[in-house]
């Protein structure tokens, strides 16, 4: 009887552990590995380790992003992987396409382009992507220790927003 | 009387209220995890799904697990983060999967012009079963499978008196909503 209630009591330990564990993952913060260079140098800048980010879910409350936001979402062509960008448009902005053509980003949707834009899938082959399926925010990099760091928002100077063009008309 | 000496035992009452506070949050922890994982009650109301769906309110069991494995089908009737707006969740019934060809009226109120459209791979392509009023893929298009929540099982005919008897505050002619009760109890908009 001793070897059972010990058991028992193992388990209601792990149960308890692992809910809480969920829950704060789910609703407050996790840690995710990040693989492949589409975010190089910000992240993964050699091809040796693979950094180890925070991902905050604060924001999951309220959808407040801002122009510069590292966040990971779910893939729209494959529910079950997720992938890492930066937000480079917000809902109501306009943006260039590849092909030269300006688009208006509809609502509840953004923009995300990969920093290294050479090795990146991003908006710019599967389109505007609906705010529903980002997962969380990338506020520290926690791994390896030397590229301990908060993650700072970066506006990118090459593709502003339409209206700061000088127009020709 | 001095407060710090034997007459109050702070510690123990601080222990139990240690114990009660763990009880509690496991307890919260443990009602998360159903709802997000298992099963939810959802309050939707709204004419989109007129006559499956109640006017004026239904309480829905929507079980989160088979759209995790990849088992929504069509004909199933869904709940799903709107594409307009993150922070509300619709229901509405999935007439097509990916990479099938969906014919669809586009706007029964004024005329019969019929679409076809092939639905992107893993999207899904979402109609309200009262087509005269409902703002569904018609309007913006097929849905990334991501954006899919849970799948509705069936409606709980004694929570629906209860909602019905409290007084709960809606827009009316607001188009199909979702309140979802999360795990804390609370009603969120």
């Amino acid at each position: 009887m001793g070897t059972r209630s010990l058991l028992w009591d193992i388990t209601k330990k792990y149960l308890t552990v692992g809910l809480v564990g969920l829950t704060i993952s789910d609703r407050y913060a996790s840690i995710v590995s990040i693989r492949g260079s589409s975010m190089s140098p910000a992240f993964n800048p050699g091809s040796d380790t693979n950094d180890y980010v925070l991902l905050e879910k604060f924001c999951l409350d309220k959808y407040r992003f801002s122009d510069g936001d590292v966040v990971v979402f779910s893939s729209p062509n494959n529910h079950k992987e997720k992938h890492i960008k930066r937000i480079r448009a917000l809902p109501g902005d306009w943006i260039e396409t590849p092909n030269l053509d300006v688009l208006k980003v509809p609502e509840g949707h953004f923009w995300v382009e990969g920093d290294n834009s050479v090795s990146s899938l991003d908006s710019r082959s599967f389109g505007p992507i609906p705010l529903g399926l980002i997962r969380g925010r990338v506020t520290h990099i926690v791994w390896p220790p030397k590229r301990m760091d908060r993650v700072e928002r970066e506006t990118n100077q090459r593709l502003s927003p339409i209206q700061d063009r000088p127009k020709f008309y | 009387m001095n407060l710090f000496g034997n007459a109050v035992p702070w510690r123990s009452i601080a222990k139990e209220a240690l114990e009660r506070t763990a009880i509690v949050t496991r307890f919260l922890c443990l009602l998360h995890v159903t709802n997000t994982y298992i099963c939810t009650p959802t309050l939707v109301y709204g004419p989109s799904m007129l006559p499956t769906l109640n006017l004026t309110g239904d309480v829905l069991l929507a079980e989160r697990v088979s759209h995790r494995l990849g088992k929504v089908r069509p004909g199933d009737v869904v709940l799903v983060r709107s594409p307009v707006d993150p922070r509300k969740s619709l229901t509405k019934r999935v007439v097509a999967m990916g990479g099938d060809k969906v014919t669809f009226v586009v706007d029964p109120r004024n005329s019969d012009r019929v679409r076809t459209i092939t639905v992107p791979r893993g999207h899904v392509w979402i109609q309200g079963d009262n087509i005269y009023a409902s703002r569904d893929s018609r309007q913006f298009g097929a849905v990334p499978y991501g954006l899919v929540e849970g799948k509705i099982l069936c409606r709980c005919i004694l929570m629906c008196i209860v909602a019905s008897i409290v007084c709960i505050k809606r827009t009316p002619c607001s188009p199909m909503q979702v309140w979802p009760l999360d795990g804390f109890g609370l009603l969120h908009h």
